[in-house]
C-alpha cells in the first residue's frame, strides 16, 4: 500500500483558513479538469496558491492536485476558482456530460477503446 | 488486497502538455475485494489516495456548512492514471461501495463514462447495494469477478443469478493483480458502453 498520505480533514480549523473560510466551491470544476499554470507564483501568494501554480507547470487533473496538497476535493476547488478569476491558471473541462446518465458519443469510445487495446 | 507489487514510478510523472480531455471510471466494490489492486494494475503512476469531506447533516441536502461543520465525515478514496493517447487520459477510481459513498456521487462522479463492480464470490452481499445504487444512478456498468484464488467455485452463471444480475449486464472473470486481466475488463466495459452509445444512435 502506498503509505497514505495525512488528509488534513481532522483540523477544520486549518481548511477555515486555508479557503478564508469559505465552503462554496465552484462546482464546475470536476476532479478530472485539467488545470495548466499560466504564470509563476508572485511574492506573498498564499502558499497553498503557489503550491498549485508549481505543480501545474503541465496539465494536472484536479483530483490530482488535491493527493498532492492533501487536500479535500472541495478546498481544491475553492483555490482553483480564486486562481482561475486572477487569470493565474486556465482549465481543460472534460467534454461536457448533460446529465449523469448521458453517453458520450460513439467516436469519443472508439478513441478510448483504441487506447485501452494499445497499452 | 494489496498484494500486487508496483514497479511504478513513485514520483510524479506529468501528463503531455496536449493532454486535454480527462475522463472517468469507477471501480466499486466491498472493502478488501481488490479495487486498489484493479486501478494498480493497469494505472501507469502508483495510485493516489484522496479524501472528499460531507457533513451529516448534508445527506442527501445542499450544505452550505461543509467545510467547517462539526459533524464532518469524510470519503476516501484511490485513483490511478492511463494516458490513452496525446489527447485523452483516463482516470481509474477506487471506491468504497458502502452507504454514506453514494451521497457523494453526483459531486464527485457524474459524467464517469462507467463503472465496474469487482466482486468476490466470498461476499457476494457487498456488491448487491452497489448494483442497486448504479442503476439508481443510471450508470452503466459491467461485474468483474475476482478470482484471485483460483476460486472458481461459482461460474459467472452462477453469480448472474445470485446477483439477479439482469441479462444484459456484461460478466467477466479477472485476476486484479494481472495488467493484462484488468486492461480486459476496462475494455470489456467500454465494449458495452459503445454497444450502448451505438444503439442510442441509431434510434434517436
Amino acid at each position: 500500500m502506498t503509505p497514505r498520505k495525512p488528509v488534513d480533514t481532522g483540523d477544520p480549523d486549518r481548511l477555515y483558513t486555508v479557503t478564508g473560510g469559505r465552503s462554496r466551491a465552484d462546482e464546475s470544476f470536476d476532479l478530472v479538469t485539467l488545470i495548466v499554470s499560466e504564470s509563476a507564483p508572485t511574492p506573498g501568494m498564499q502558499s497553498e496558491h503557489a503550491r498549485i501554480l508549481e505543480l501545474c507547470e503541465h496539465p494536472v487533473a484536479l483530483v490530482e492536485i488535491a493527493a498532492e496538497l492533501g487536500l479535500p476535493v472541495t478546498v481544491v476547488r475553492i483555490l482553483l476558482g480564486d486562481l482561475l478569476d486572477t487569470g493565474h491558471i486556465t482549465a481543460r473541462h472534460p467534454r461536457a456530460a448533460a446529465s449523469v446518465a448521458s453517453l458520450p458519443d460513439s467516436a469519443l469510445l472508439q478513441e478510448v477503446l483504441h487506447g485501452l487495446r494499445n497499452l | 488486497m494489496d498484494s500486487a507489487t508496483s514497479e511504478l514510478p513513485a514520483h510524479r510523472t506529468p501528463l503531455r502538455d496536449t493532454a486535454e480531455t480527462g475522463l472517468k471510471i469507477v471501480v466499486v466494490g466491498g472493502f478488501g475485494v481488490g479495487k486498489t489492486t484493479l486501478v494498480r494494475s493497469v494505472s501507469e503512476i502508483r495510485p493516489l489516495n484522496t479524501e472528499e469531506v460531507m457533513t451529516q447533516a448534508g445527506v442527501g441536502v445542499d450544505d452550505t456548512d461543509g467545510l467547517t461543520g462539526k459533524n464532518t465525515t469524510t470519503v476516501a478514496f484511490d485513483f490511478g492514471r492511463i494516458s490513452l493517447n496525446d489527447r485523452m487520459v483516463l482516470y481509474l477510481f477506487g471506491a468504497p461501495g458502502q452507504e454514506r459513498f453514494w451521497f457523494l456521487w453526483d459531486r464527485l462522479f457524474s459524467g464517469t463514462l462507467g463503472a465496474v463492480v469487482l466482486v468476490d464470490t466470498r461476499r457476494m452481499d457487498d456488491s448487491w447495494y452497489a448494483i442497486d445504487r448504479l442503476e439508481h444512478h443510471g450508470t452503466p456498468f459491467v461485474v468483474a469477478v475476482n478470482r484471485f484464488d483460483d476460486d472458481a467455485r461459482y461460474s459467472l452463471d452462477e453469480i448472474r443469478q445470485a446477483l439477479a444480475l439482469p441479462a444484459h449486464v456484461p460478466m467477466v472473470d479477472c485476476d486484479a493483480r494481472v495488467r493484462a486481466s484488468g486492461k480486459d475488463v476496462l475494455i470489456t466495459l467500454v465494449n458495452h458502453l459503445h454497444d450502448l452509445a451505438t444503439a442510442k444512435e441509431a434510434t434517436p
